[in-house]
C-alpha cells in the first residue's frame, strides 16, 4: 500500500505551486533601491595579450557610474579553486592565477576584460561599445593532445606547460599492467570523446550586491546552490571581508545542474563594485552570456582498454584520459576528471588490475567543471562502452557478460580507491529485463524493420559515488573545504516546525521531501513542518546541494537535529506525566507512558517549552537544536538501464523508441520525486547522447552559442520513462538509508542510448563500432556510410 | 538594443511614407529582427509596423483561383486558413518555429528575410508564386537572389503573395536539430504544366531550383525517377549539424519523399 503521507509518499510539490504560478522569487526579480547595472566587455578573441584599455570616452557617456578593468583588481585575490589534486609525482597541480577582470591576457571567448556600471543597462552597453581595446592575439590552443606538446603556445606563461596535472589512479606498476594484458585472451579498445556540454540552467545567472556605508555589510542575491561556499570562498580568498559582514541569498534558484555551485567572477565583481560605487550593482547574463561564462560540463577524450580472459571474465582496465578544463580552474573543476572520474572505473564489476591515467589541460575555452553526474558519467560512458564492444566482438550477450562479472560481495573495496558498503547489481538487472521486456525485444524489432526502419538495444549499468562526501576522506584528495552539512530544527510554541537547512533547493524539491521526514519522526502533519534554505543570515553553516548529496548528508542533519528534539521533548512530556523519561513514547504526535493511556500531545509539550511554567528545572527552555553530518562514506546508487532506437536508414535520424531505468537508491522517501529526478537526468543523457554538443572552431570561436545551434532537448526527442527502483539496497552507514537519486540519470543514460544505436545499426548490417556523441542525424549516416 | 523611432500605420501609402526615412525599416512579427536588434546587430533607426494594415492581412482566393495571402499575415493564421484552399501551403506555416513563432511571424517578413534555411522561401519558389510589393509583381524565380538577399528595394514592402495552386504539392522539412529551421527542406508542387522542386537549408546560395529532378519528374512521376540524380555537394553547406555530403544526400531523400506524398 502506497503511504500517503510521511516517509515513502508522493507528497504533492508545496513549491510547484509557487513555481508554476508565477509566483517565484528569483534573483531577478530582486530590485534594490537606487540599483546600477552592470555590463562585462567580454573578449571575442579567444587568446591574446592585452596592449592596452582606453576607457576614457566610456567613462564620459550618459549614465556611467565607474569602468572598471582589470587594474582596479590588483591585488585582490583572484578566482579561487577548491580542489588541489597531486599529481603522479606527489607534485600540486598547477594553479594560474584567475583574475575577476582579465589581467595582461585573454584567454577565452567570453573572458571578461573590462565592466561598465551605470545607470541602466543600455547606458553601460553603451558605454562599453566606446571602449577601445588593443589585443594582439596569439594562436589559440585548443586541441588538447597538441596543447600537451613539448613547446605548445602556453596560456599561462607562468606555468611550465599546459597540463594542469598527469594524475593516476589504481595500480602504479606499468609492467603488471601490461602482463595483465599481454595474457588477456581477448583485449577490446575504444577511443571516445565525451562531448562538452553546457548546463543551460532555465534561469541564466544574476547577481545583486548591495553594501551598507552605515553598517559596513554586503548582501549579495546570487543565482547558487551553496551560498554559505560562496560567502566562504569570496570572504577568504577573494574579497578579504569578513564573513560576518557579509550575507549571501540564494532564492528561488531555476535550475542548476552543477554550474550554479561555482564561485563566479561576476559575484565577487558585484560585490567589490557596490562598495566601489557606493550603489547595489546588478547583473543579469544574457543567454549569449551563459553559453561562454558559465562552467560547461564534460569534454573528455579518451583511450580505453580492457582486458578479458578466456572465460571473458574481466581481468584488467587501463585508460587514459585527456581532460579539458579550459583556461582557468573553475572552483571544482579539479576534482572532476580525478577524484569524481577515476575512483568511478571499477564501475559494477569486479575487474581486479585497474589503471587510470588523466591528463588535465588548459585550453582556451570556457573553463570546464561539475555537471549533472561530474566524472562518473564520463567513466560510466568508457566504462559501459568498451564493455559493450567487446559483447559484439566476442559474440556474446551484453546483459550476460555483465552479470558474470558482477561485483556481489559487499562491502567490496575497489582497486580504485572506493570501499561500495552495499548493493545488488543482478536485482536491478532483474528489474529492467522485465520492466523492460526484453524478451519482447525480436518482435519489436521486426515490426520496427517492417516499417524499414533499423532498431536497437543498448543496456548498460551505472554506479556512482554520492553524498559526497566524508571531510576526511575528501581532505585527504585534496579538498580544500569539508562536505558535511548541517541544519536546525527550531519548533516554534504552537507544534509548527522551521528547519533551517544548509542544503539549497534548486528543483529537487526537498521544500516537500524533507518536512517528510521530520513530519513523520514525530507523527505530525506535513504542513506542520517547513524548511528554510538559502541564506547565510538565516540558515547554519552547510555545504549546499550537489553530488546527489542533499537527502544523504543535510538530511542525515536534519534527521540527527530532529531526534535531538525529540529526546528534549520527552523530558518535558515525562514531566507532564509524572513518568520516568524512559518510558515515554512518541507516536503520532502523541507522547505516551508505555502501557498506561497517559499521553500528552506534541503541541502541549511545545507550547510547554516555550511557556514553561510547569517544567522540568534541569533543562533548559525552548526546543531547537542544531546537527551537523559527515558521513563515513560515499553512497554507491546504481541501476541498470535500457534503451530502445529506431534508426532510419535513410537518414540516420535516431528516435528513443523505449527507455527503461531500474535503479537501487536505498530507501526512498518521495517516490515521485525521485521519478521526476530520473526522468529530468535521463532527458539531459539522451540530450548528451543525441543532440547537445558544444562546439569550438580551431580558432577558439564558439560554434555552439545560442540555440540557434546547441540542440537541447525537448518533449518530441524524448519518450515516456519506465522506471523502477524497487530493488532497494538500503545505504548502510546513514540514518535513512538513502542513497541519492539527482545525477543516476544523466549518468546511466548516455552508454544506453548510444549502444542501442549501434546494436540497430549492427543489426542492419553496418559494422560500426562506435559513433562519438552527439549521435547526430548526420554522424550517424556519416558513420553508416564511411 | 538601441533606441530607434516607432510608427504603426494603418495603410501602405502611410507605411511607404514612413519608410522613407533614413535607415528605416519595415517590422512584420519581429521575430528575426527584434532579436537581432537585441543582439545589437540591426540598428534601424524607425520601426514601421505593417501588421496593423488591415489590406495585408488575411487569405483570399482570387478570381484565377490562385490564393492570396496579405504580407503581414501570420504562420498561425495561414495554417489555418488556407488548409482547404491549399493544403501544403498551410502545413509549411504550421511547421515554421513553435506557436510563439507562428503566432507573430508573417510571410512577407520570411520572404524578404530570405534567411537560407527557411520554409516559406521553398514554398514560395516551389509554387512559382507571384511576391507582391506596393510599387510591383515579382516571379518567385526573379525575387531570390541568395542568402538573405532579394530583389526588394529599399523600402518596398511586400503587400501580399499569390500562390497559384497545383494539383497536388508536398513539403518534406528535415528538422536542424537545434534551431529546427530546415536542416534540408523540399517543396514538391505537381502543376497540370510540369513540376516544380524547391529546396533550402542545403545550398550555399539559400533557396534553389532542383532543375535536373523537374525534368525527370516531368517524364515519370515516380520516386525512382530520382535514380541516378545527385546534387552536387561542392556547394552545399556543410556545418555543426551536417556536412555538405549529407544534405546533398538529404536532397534526395526529401525530394523522394515529396514525391511520394505527392502520389
Ligand atoms: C524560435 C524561432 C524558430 C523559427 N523557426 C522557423 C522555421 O522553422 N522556419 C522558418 O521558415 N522560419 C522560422 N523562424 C523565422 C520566422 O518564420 C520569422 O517569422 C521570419 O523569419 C521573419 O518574419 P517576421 O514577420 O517575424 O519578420 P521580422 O522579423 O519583423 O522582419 C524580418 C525582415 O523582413 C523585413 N520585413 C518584414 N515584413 C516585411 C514586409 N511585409 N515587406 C518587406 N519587408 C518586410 C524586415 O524589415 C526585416 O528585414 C523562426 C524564428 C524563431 C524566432
Amino acid at each position: 500500500m502506497p503511504k500517503d503521507s510521511g516517509i515513502g509518499a508522493s507528497s504533492k510539490r508545496r513549491e510547484d505551486v509557487r513555481f508554476l504560478t508565477g509566483a517565484g522569487n528569483y534573483t531577478d526579480d530582486i530590485n534594490v533601491h537606487g540599483q546600477a547595472y552592470v555590463h562585462f566587455l567580454r573578449s571575442d578573441i579567444a587568446h591574446g595579450r592585452i596592449n592596452s584599455i582606453d576607457t576614457s570616452a566610456a567613462e564620459g557617456m550618459p549614465g556611467v557610474v565607474k569602468v572598471f578593468t582589470g587594474k582596479d583588481f590588483e591585488g585582490v585575490g583572484g578566482m579561487p579553486c577548491g580542489w588541489e589534486v597531486t599529481d603522479r609525482h606527489g607534485a600540486p597541480m598547477q594553479e594560474p592565477p584567475h583574475p575577476i577582470l582579465a589581467q595582461g591576457k585573454v584567454r577565452h571567448v567570453g573572458d571578461p576584460i573590462a565592466a561598465v556600471v551605470a545607470d541602466s543597462l543600455e547606458q553601460a552597453r553603451d558605454a562599453a561599445e566606446a571602449i577601445e581595446v588593443d589585443i594582439a592575439e596569439l594562436p589559440a590552443v585548443m586541441n588538447m593532445k597538441a596543447a600537451a606538446q613539448e613547446g605548445a603556445t602556453l596560456i599561462h606563461d607562468d606555468l611550465k606547460n599546459n597540463i594542469c596535472y598527469d594524475w593516476h589512479l589504481g595500480e602504479e606498476d606499468n609492467d603488471k599492467v601490461n602482463e595483465v594484458f599481454a595474457n588477456a585472451a581477448h583485449v577490446t579498445t575504444l577511443d571516445l570523446v565525451n562531448n562538452r556540454l553546457v548546463a543551460n540552467p532555465m534561469e541564466p545567472r544574476v547577481a545583486v550586491a548591495e553594501y551598507s556605508r552605515g553598517t559596513e555589510d554586503y548582501t549579495l542575491y546570487t543565482t547558487s546552490q551553496n551560498p554559505h561556499v560562496i560567502r566562504l570562498l569570496m570572504c577568504a580568498f577573494v574579497l578579504g571581508l569578513p564573513e560576518h559582514k557579509v550575507r549571501v541569498v540564494a532564492p528561488d534558484v531555476g535550475g542548476g545542474f552543477g554550474t550554479k555551485i561555482f564561485h563566479y567572477a561576476e559575484e565577487a565583481f558585484c560585490t567589490f563594485a557596490a562598495k566601489a560605487c557606493n550603489r547595489p550593482v546588478k547583473w543579469t547574463s544574457s543567454r549569449s552570456e551563459a553559453f561562454m561564462s558559465d562552467a560547461h560540463g564534460r569534454d573528455h577524450v579518451s583511450t580505453i582498454e580492457l582486458a578479458l580472459d578466456a572465460e571473458n571474465n574481466f581481468v584488467g582496465l587501463r585508460t587514459n584520459t585527456y581532460a579539458n578544463l579550459g583556461a582557468y580552474l573553475s572552483t571544482f573543476s579539479s576534482s572532476v576528471p580525478t577524484w569524481l572520474h577515476g575512483t568511478l572505473m571499477a564501475g559494477n564489476y569486479k575487474t581486479p588490475v585497474i589503471q587510470v591515467n588523466v591528463k588535465a589541460m588548459f585550453t582556451n575555452t570556457v573553463p570546464v567543471d561539475a555537471y549533472r553526474g561530474a566524472g562518473r558519467p564520463e567513466a560510466t560512458y568508457q566504462l559501459e562502452r568498451v564493455i559493450d564492444k567487446a559483447a559484439r566482438e566476442l559474440g556474446v550477450d551484453p546483459i550476460a557478460l555483465r552479470r558474470q562479472n558482477f561485483i556481489t560481495q559487499f562491502p567490496y573495496d575497489t582497486p580504485v580507491a572506493l570501499t561500495y558498503d552495499t548493493g545488488d547489481y543482478n536485482g536491478t538487472m532483474d528489474k529492467l529485463e522485465a520492466a523492460a521486456d526484453l524478451a519482447g525485444f525480436a518482435a519489436r524489432r521486426s515490426a520496427s524493420e517492417a516499417k524499414g526502419k533499423l532498431r536497437g538495444l543498448g543496456i548498460n549499468c551505472y554506479i556512482e559515488a554520492c553524498g559526497i562526501a566524508p571531510s576526511n576522506i575528501v581532505g585527504m584528495l585534496g579538498a580544500r573545504a569539508g562536505l558535511y552539512d548541517a541544519a536546525t530544527v527550531r519548533v516554534n510554541a504552537t507544534g509548527s516546525i522551521s528547519v533551517m537547512v544548509g542544503a539549497h533547493s534548486h528543483g529537487q524539491g526537498h521544500e516537500t521531501a524533507f518536512p517528510q521526514v521530520v513530519a513523520d519522526m514525530i507523527g505530525i502533519d506535513e504542513s506542520m513542518v517547513e524548511i528554510v534554505h538559502g541564506d547565510t543570515s538565516k540558515i547554519p553553516f552547510g555545504m549546499g546541494t550537489y553530488g546527489s548529496r542533499s537527502l544523504a548528508v543535510c538530511g542525515s542533519a536534519m534527521v540527527k537535529a530532529t531526534e535531538k528534539v525529540i529526546d528534549k521533548a520527552k523530558k518535558i512530556a515525562a514531566h507532564l506525566l509524572e513518568a520516568s523519561e524512559a518510558d515515554i513514547e512518541l507516536k503520532d504526535g502523541q507522547f505516551s507512558v508505555a502501557g498506561t493511556d497517559k499521553s500528552v500531545a506534541w503541541g502541549d509539550v511545545t507550547l510547554t517549552a516555550y511557556v514553561p511554567h510547569n517544567f522540568p528545572l534541569e533543562v533548559e527552555p525552548g526546543l531547537e537544536e542544531t546537527a551537523f553530518y559527515d558521513p563515513a562514506n560515499f553512497t554507491f546508487p546504481a541501476g541498470a538501464y535500457a534503451c530502445e532506437v529506431e534508426v532510419d536508414p535513410e537518414t540516420g535520424q535516431v528516435t528513443i523508441e523505449a527507455f527503461t531505468a531500474a535503479d537501487d537508491f536505498g530507501n526512498i522517501v518521495n517516490p515521485m520525486i525521485v521519478d521526476g529526478q530520473v526522468h529530468g537526468g535521463i532527458g539531459q543523457g539522451i540530450g548528451q547522447a543525441l543532440l547537445e554538443n558544444c562546439a569550438y572552431d580551431e580558432n577558439g570561436q564558439l560554434l555552439s552559442a545560442s540555440y540557434m545551434d546547441y540542440a537541447m532537448p525537448r518533449a518530441d526527442d524524448l519518450p515516456f520513462y519506465a522506471v523502477d527502483h524497487s530493488s532497494q539496497t538500503p545505504c548502510t552507514h546513514n540514518p535513512l538509508g538513502v542513497k541519492g537519486c539527482g545525477e543516476a540519470g544523466a549518468i546511466g543514460s548516455p552508454p544506453a542510448v548510444v549502444n542501442a544505436v549501434l546494436d540497430a545499426l549492427n543489426s542492419g548490417g553496418k559494422a560500426v563500432d562506435h559513433i562519438d556523441m552527439p549521435m547526430s542525424p548526420s554522424r550517424v549516416w556519416t558513420a553508416m556510410h564511411g | 538594443m538601441y533606441s530607434f523611432e516607432f510608427e504603426k500605420p494603418s495603410t501602405i501609402a502611410d507605411a511607404v511614407a514612413a519608410l522613407a526615412s533614413e535607415d528605416a525599416q519595415a517590422l512584420g512579427g519581429g521575430q528575426t529582427l527584434i532579436p537581432t536588434m537585441k543582439q545589437r546587430l540591426a540598428a534601424p533607426s524607425k520601426l514601421v509596423s505593417v501588421s496593423g494594415i488591415a489590406e495585408m492581412q488575411g487569405v483570399c482566393i482570387e478570381d484565377d483561383g490562385s490564393v492570396a495571402i496579405g504580407g503581414a499575415t501570420t504562420h498561425a493564421r495561414v495554417a489555418v486558413e488556407a488548409a482547404g484552399s491549399y493544403p501544403a501551403l498551410a502545413a509549411v506555416a504550421g511547421q515554421i518555429g513553435d506557436p510563439a513563432v507562428r503566432n507573430r511571424g508573417t510571410i512577407g517578413g520570411s520572404v524578404a528575410n530570405n534567411d537560407p534555411a527557411a520554409c516559406y522561401p521553398a514554398c514560395v519558389l516551389g509554387s512559382g508564386a507571384t511576391i507582391v510589393t506596393n510599387t510591383r509583381q515579382i516571379a518567385a524565380d526573379d525575387f531570390f537572389q541568395g542568402m538573405f538577399t532579394t530583389v526588394l528595394e529599399e523600402g518596398e514592402i511586400i503587400t501580399s503573395v499569390r500562390f497559384p495552386v497545383p494539383q497536388a504539392a508536398s513539403y518534406q522539412k528535415f528538422l536542424q536539430p537545434a534551431s529546427r529551421f530546415a536542416l534540408v527542406g523540399v517543396y514538391l508542387a505537381r502543376f497540370a504544366d510540369g513540376v516544380r522542386v524547391a529546396v533550402t537549408g542545403a545550398s550555399e546560395d539559400g533557396v534553389f531550383r532542383w532543375s535536373e529532378a523537374e525534368e525527370a519528374l516531368n517524364k515519370e512521376f515516380r520516386p525512382d525517377a530520382l535514380m541516378g540524380l545527385h546534387i552536387n555537394p561542392a556547394n552545399m553547406i556543410g556545418d555543426l549539424h551536417g556536412s555538405k555530403e549529407y544534405r546533398a544526400h538529404l536532397v534526395g531523400v526529401m525530394t523522394k519523399r515529396a514525391i511520394e506524398a505527392c502520389s
